[in-house]
């Protein structure tokens, strides 16, 4: 009885702690005391148990503690994917080490089959998040390549690890001697760790938030498992809080890129759906970016266009006749490591007595609202952030569009055309403001593969090229 | 058989609440709910001190090590950094714009 209360109350200070994050002052208090509740959590286990080996147990956590705290103050906020997919993978791996610990170190207390099935569970769950976290952090993070890589047969791959998982578990659920459990469950392990890494190799790019979101909720769920296992509410109740909104932030995801689950993860990348771009544009496409590329850092030699002013004394006049701006960030600005460099000029524009808004699509970046912590680190004012559902209606009465580093969530292609892989995907409406600048460092197309007829809009200026410097050249020439 | 069904009881009712709490959340705070969410699933922390308990043999120490070394590593972590991104936030200004 005493558990249960104590259980109770740990899960209603989470609680509460989850229901303040409504705006950041409030979710850095939710946040502390979420982190209260789980320290109570521990606090008691500790008194209420006597502890064997404490000094391997110290160190243990110590370790722990130390290289989490270490990487956590040091991560840069366009690492915050990289790391949460490695802290993801942890989780499976305490996940897994408990369930087996369960299974194989207590064969002799003859496990009752439901924490038996539940522990094979939370092994084969906390294995496939590790590895495919563990894939998803090292692609983010750059160490693996990035693109979706796609074995002969992967779906055939896929299903024939799947079964032999389930005839693992089948076997370690039948097997009654401690060893034959043992090397059974080891076996289940190898198995299922191919399979996260099977599973994730195939999602790449644009698609890895999908990815991320859907780990957290497996990392919940193995959590849960692994409570059921060990008969421990608290496990339940958190893995079960965690699984929800992994669950939700994965919908979230696929809702803003008009996709579902199950295109995301059979690996088809939008660009396989329809072939769009032909290699024969793509090669022409390359061609003029290569060469705005080589001339955009020469301000002392303008290029000479015989038709039109050149792009970049047209973006300055732009700018300085506007009154209204909205900035559309991608994940291109990152790259370009351009964030500091955007805040700072919507920052003079707004000193210059113009409305200055972001407007920020729910998949930019790497993992659910990424964009909004990238430029919480440049320091921008998060009153200036609008969300798409909100700023869209305003794109018509402003004067000027910035996009920088963004390409498929400002591609008219998804509401004008139809058949293609982005159709029916949510935009943010750049085309429809008056004058549209885009600092993007090419004009090839995005992740989708679908050219942006954006580009070729009369009203549209080109900065091809480096964003950083291209921005940090329009804040000098504004002066 | 009472047992399953109240666990998943346990598990029904914290989902549901999680969902509901957690579709309010707006898209802004979403990358720190999830190194939050990331934090709290490492409450198999738990698990991993409970193999110390009782009579551990060294099976169950050694794994038990790297299990809470792993959980650890990942509450605090989560927590932390969860923290630093909050604090990152700011409205309206103490800054000045335009050196």
């Amino acid at each position: 009885m005493g558990q249960l209360l104590v259980d109770l109350g740990v899960s209603l200070i989470l609680v509460l702690g989850i229901s303040q994050f409504r705006t950041p002052r409030g979710a850095r208090t939710g946040n502390l005391t979420a982190a209260f509740a789980l320290a109570c959590a521990v606090a008691i286990v500790l008194a209420r148990h006597s502890v064997a080996a404490l000094p391997v147990m110290l160190v243990a956590g110590a370790a722990g503690i130390a290289t989490g705290c270490a990487m956590a103050l040091r991560v840069r906020m366009i690492q915050i994917p990289a790391m949460v997919a490695f802290q993801h993978g942890m989780g499976g791996v305490a996940a897994f080490l408990v369930s087996f610990v369960e299974l194989v170190g207590q064969t002799g207390r003859s496990l009752s089959s439901l924490s038996e099935v539940s522990a094979l569970l939370g092994l084969c769950v906390g294995t496939a998040t590790f590895s495919g976290s563990m894939v998803a952090s090292g692609k983010l993070a750059g160490r693996i390549r990035q693109t979706p890589v796609i074995l002969a047969g992967h779906n055939v791959v896929l299903a024939a690890l799947s079964i032999g998982c389930v005839l693992l578990m089948l076997a370690a659920g039948l097997a009654d001697r401690a060893a034959v459990v043992a090397a059974v469950s080891a076996t289940l392990f190898v198995v299922a760790a191919a399979w996260g890494v099977v599973f994730s190799v195939r999602i790449g790019g644009a698609d890895m938030p999908v990815l991320i979101s859907f780990l957290n909720a497996t990392a919940g769920l193995a959590a849960a498992l692994c409570g059921v296992a060990i008969r421990n509410q608290l496990l339940i109740v958190c893995g079960a809080t965690v699984a929800a909104s992994g669950s939700i932030l994965t919908h979230v995801m696929c809702r803003a890129m008009n996709r579902s689950l199950t295109n995301v993860f059979a690996g088809l990348r939008p660009a396989d759906a329809g072939l769009e771009a032909g290699p024969a544009t793509r090669a022409e496409a390359i061609t003029p970016s290569r060469t705005c590329l080589e001339n955009s850092p020469l301000p002392a030699e303008p290029l000479v266009q015989p038709e039109t002013m050149d792009p970049f004394s047209r973006a300055i006049e732009a700018v300085r006749s506007a009154q209204s701006v909205i900035i559309v960030p991608g994940y291109g600005m990152a790259l370009a490591d351009a964030q500091e460099t955007t805040v700072r000029l919507a920052e003079r524009l707004a000193s210059m007595g113009k409305s200055v808004l972001f407007a920020i699509h729910p998949v930019a970046g790497r993992m659910p609202g990424h964009m909004h912590v990238l430029l919480a680190e440049a320091e921008v004012d998060y009153g200036m952030i609008r969300e798409l559902k909100d700023v869209n209606p305003q794109f018509a009465q402003t004067d000027l569009a910035l996009i920088v580093g963004a390409c498929d969530v400002v591609n008219p292609a998804a509401i004008e055309s139809q058949g293609t892989p982005i159709s029916g995907m949510p935009i943010l409406l750049a085309h429809e403001a008056g004058t549209v600048i885009v600092c993007n460092l090419d004009d090839r197309p995005g992740y989708s593969g679908v050219e942006n007829p954006l580009y070729r809009q009369p009203r549209t200026i080109l900065l091809l090229g480096d964003a950083k410097e291209t921005l940090a050249r329009l804040f000098r020439d504004l002066v | 058989m009472l047992d399953l069904l109240l666990m998943l009881a346990v598990f029904a009712a914290a989902f549901a609440t999680g969902y509901v709490l957690i579709s309010r959340v707006p898209a802004m705070l979403h990358t720190p709910l999830m190194s939050m969410t990331n934090a709290i699933s490492a409450v198999t922390i738990l698990g991993a001190l409970l193999l110390f308990t009782g009579h551990a043999r060294t099976m169950e120490k050694t794994l038990g090590a790297a299990a809470l070394a792993a959980a650890a590593f990942n509450l605090v972590g989560g927590f932390v950094i969860t923290d630093r991104m909050l604090g990152l936030f700011r409205k309206k200004g103490s800054t000045d714009p335009g050196e």
